[in-house]
């Protein structure tokens, strides 16, 4: 589980060698809009080096490859990355499911050559465009591979023709319809970056916004951004109390015999236990595991 | 009366300046010093061979020494900090005599105690009167504090001040006064204000740098010092500036009102200073416009001597009331002994300044440091040149873990309880060296050429010749 994912140009050897300890829960190695076409062979190597020879098991390790179109880079990303064995492969432009079979296909037959595990290497589609919001469900359920969803606002609203802005009405629908794709096919979803790395302000109420309307977590392109994101996703002290609370009264009415039992006047009904597991599994793998 | 002589030829000839004699020179005026060389340029020019020149730091811009090292002018150098020009040129062998590095403390000390002895002071005054009460709070080269200056006035045989401010007697509130003056010159320009102090002194923006200023906050948090009355002085880098920025939201949510901070004194602490963070500023030295226009204007900012800041041989001195200190490093070994006096070469890039007084006193002495900085491990078995010995240094902050000295075991265990990332230095070495691999050892010769002087005055360490 990630609260924050902070983008790494593939081709900055110092962000690479740095970026886990940034405190973001995961870092996406970027060979696709951070690479210039000239570099992108470069980037590609960096990546490889920097996966093959540094340390990241602090983070989860995302790389977020090429679109795929004539270039054919999207194949070559994947033939440099996937023997090494990242977390997660981060499609772009992604349009349809087709598209996510085709990369998972390229992944299957990579991994079955090089002796992989098959189908460790997860997706998280990168949704950019209006075709591939309006066909998010489609996408989010596509393949098992796919445990989570990404949304990037920037591409998408010059696809859609709307102004971007800090306010982001204009992704709200965006926003809507990808949290309940994701939730529909039983996956997670990131909220696209906040992309003015000097309003601290801005961010919060931003990543208070994607997680308010059920986001899992949130990209970030500056370190800056990191703890203002993991501090809004992760669960509050008080959070935390109320959900132990509700689990224990849980037990007791289990043990009594009871039914239906209430909470400060409130029915604890099977949503607010659910909420309740979902908060205090977040506390855990915040304390535990790579979510730091 | 009057002591404003002509020029600097007439000052220097009234001085008495003869060969074989030591002259000195003080740095607040940094890289925008004019005064040491238009000083020894007259010097030069006068014919005077074989000069000992103590200054309290050299920079850059007065690299025209080296010619007057190749002509016999100069034959001795003695400071607390030689920047990396100077510093090249002596490593390769250019001076007979080794260089004599002080600390800002030992400096004053020796001085004091005659081990050291100046011949002619001569000292830049961003304002003086014709009879040499002098202050570097205004004028237009103004630099702030003269606090490295105050013990070249008091103990040299002869006091020259040179200004570019000539203000009506008595300029009211001097910092040096004309008790120790014998000779007034006015010069066109002092300095280049823009080489004097920064404009602004500036937070770093660099991830990693941010990273480490975090965790520096969060030792000093822990460290059980952040309470009432708690003392603190910081470097003007970007990482040590960032975590003064931590320290300081820390310290306003808390609550927690410090007695002082001292050192280099930069805009951030006199913000500090201004929200109740702390009482007083305790400023040797300003580092920005920010530090000198609140030195004029507050009395809570107190200008005070190199002596009274560092000096081991003092009653007492200001460093031994700091409760935590955040300094750099060029290396730091696995036995917490610091190098800030070369680069990774060998080469002669800097000097203790008040590293190792202020690491000597300070209750907690913290080094921040990139474990990998310019392909380098900033970790090494042992370091070339130790500026700061190890039994001084508490802690070493990096971006990939914090390593407490084994000496200090308590601390460790409060840190460690406060979850932060604690490791063994010998641990977060062979991280470096995994990433970087064991860099090859530095080919040195047998000539020394500078004594480092720790601040009892014992020879710590000594720097040998490197080859060109």
């Amino acid at each position: 589980m990630l609260r924050s994912m902070l983008f790494l140009p593939g081709n900055n050897p110092n962000m690479l060698l740095n970026g886990d300890v940034l405190g973001a829960d995961g870092v996406i190695l970027d060979l696709e809009d951070a690479v210039a076409p000239d570099d992108k062979d470069a980037a590609r190597i960096l990546v490889r080096n920097a996966l093959t020879s540094l340390d990241y098991s602090r983070v989860e390790v995302i790389v977020r490859i090429n679109a795929i179109d004539h270039t054919g880079f999207w194949e070559q990303d994947l033939e440099e990355i996937i023997p090494l064995r990242p977390d997660r492969i981060m499609p772009t432009k992604v349009q349809d499911a087709d598209y996510v079979k085709t990369v998972a296909q390229k992944i299957d037959e990579i991994e079955r050559r090089h002796g992989l595990p098959e189908g460790e290497v997860k997706l998280i589609p990168l949704i950019e465009t209006a075709l591939g919001l309006e066909n998010a469900f489609s996408i989010a359920a596509a393949h098992p591979r796919v445990t989570a969803i990404f949304l990037g606002a920037e591409d998408l609203t010059a696809d859609l023709r709307s102004a971007r802005t800090k306010e982001s009405g204009e992704i709200a629908y965006a926003r809507g319809r990808m949290v309940a794709a994701a939730r529909a096919a039983g996956v997670d979803v990131y909220d696209t970056p906040f992309t003015d790395v000097n309003d601290d302000e801005g961010l919060i109420a931003d990543a208070r916004t994607a997680k308010a309307l059920g986001f899992s977590g949130k990209a970030a392109i500056s370190p800056r951004h990191v703890g203002g994101i993991n501090q809004v996703f992760s669960p509050s002290e008080d959070e935390i109390h109320y959900a132990h609370e509700v689990l224990q009264a849980i037990e007791e009415a289990k043990a009594q015999g009871k039914g239906a039992i209430s909470l400060y006047g409130k029915m604890i009904d099977a949503p607010i236990v659910q909420r309740a597991r979902q908060v205090l599994d977040m506390a855990e793998a915040i304390r535990g595991g790579k979510s730091r | 009366m009057s002591k404003l002589v002509a020029s600097i030829a007439e000052a220097i000839k009234a001085s008495g300046l003869k060969d074989g004699m030591t002259v000195s020179f003080h740095h607040h005026l940094r890289n925008g010093d004019y005064v040491l060389n238009a000083v020894m340029a007259e010097v030069a020019r006068l014919g005077i061979k074989d000069i000992t020149i103590n200054a309290s730091s050299l920079f850059d811009c007065h690299a025209p020494l080296i010619d007057h090292i190749k002509n016999g002018v100069v034959t001795g150098l003695e400071c607390a900090y030689m920047g990396g020009r100077i510093g090249r040129a002596v490593t390769e062998g250019l001076l007979e005599r080794p260089v004599v590095f002080r600390s800002h403390g030992g400096r004053p000390a020796d001085i004091e105690s005659g081990h050291s002895h100046i011949d002619v002071a001569f000292i830049a005054a961003p304002t003086s009167d014709n009879m040499g009460n002098c202050t570097g709070k205004r004028g237009p080269s103004a630099c702030g504090s003269l606090g490295y200056a105050f013990a070249d006035a008091q103990h040299a045989d002869r006091v020259v001040v040179l200004t570019d401010n000539l203000v009506p007697y008595p300029l009211s509130d001097f910092s040096i006064s004309e008790t120790c003056v014998d000779f007034v010159v006015e010069m066109e320009q002092i300095g280049d204000p823009t080489g004097i102090v920064s404009g602004t002194t500036r937070i770093t923006r660099d991830p990693v740098g941010l990273v480490m200023a975090d965790y520096a906050a969060q030792v000093i948090r822990h460290s059980g010092l952040l309470t009432d009355g708690f003392s603190f002085q910081t470097g003007a880098g970007g990482a040590s500036l960032a975590a003064a920025g931590y320290l300081k939201d820390i310290m306003l949510k808390e609550q927690i009102t410090g007695s002082f901070a001292m050192g280099g004194i930069t805009s951030y602490l006199v913000d500090m200073l201004e929200c109740g963070c702390f009482e007083t500023l305790m400023d040797v030295q300003c580092f920005d416009l920010g530090a000198v226009e609140s030195l004029r204007q507050n009395p809570r900012h107190r200008e005070v001597t190199a002596a009274h800041y560092a000096s081991p041989t003092a009653k007492s001195a200001i460093v031994d009331n700091l409760d935590v200190v955040i300094l750099g490093a060029t290396e730091i070994d696995t036995g917490f002994n610091v190098n800030v006096h070369t680069d990774s070469e060998g080469y002669i890039m800097g000097g203790s300044g008040g590293h190792s007084d202020t690491a000597a006193g300070a209750k907690l002495t913290m080094i921040i440091a990139p474990l990998v900085r310019a392909r380098l491990p900033i970790i090494s078995e042992k370091v070339l040149c130790t500026t700061t010995p190890g039994h001084t240094v508490d802690v070493l902050v990096t971006q990939r873990g914090i390593a407490v000295n084994p000496a200090k075991p308590e601390l460790k265990a409060r840190l460690k309880e406060a979850g932060l990332p604690i490791a063994d230095i010998e641990e977060l070495y062979r991280l470096a060296i995994d990433m970087t691999g064991v860099p090859q050892a530095i080919k040195r010769g047998d000539r020394v050429v500078a004594d480092v002087r720790y601040r009892d005055g014992s020879i710590i360490d000594r720097i040998y010749q490197i080859a060109k």
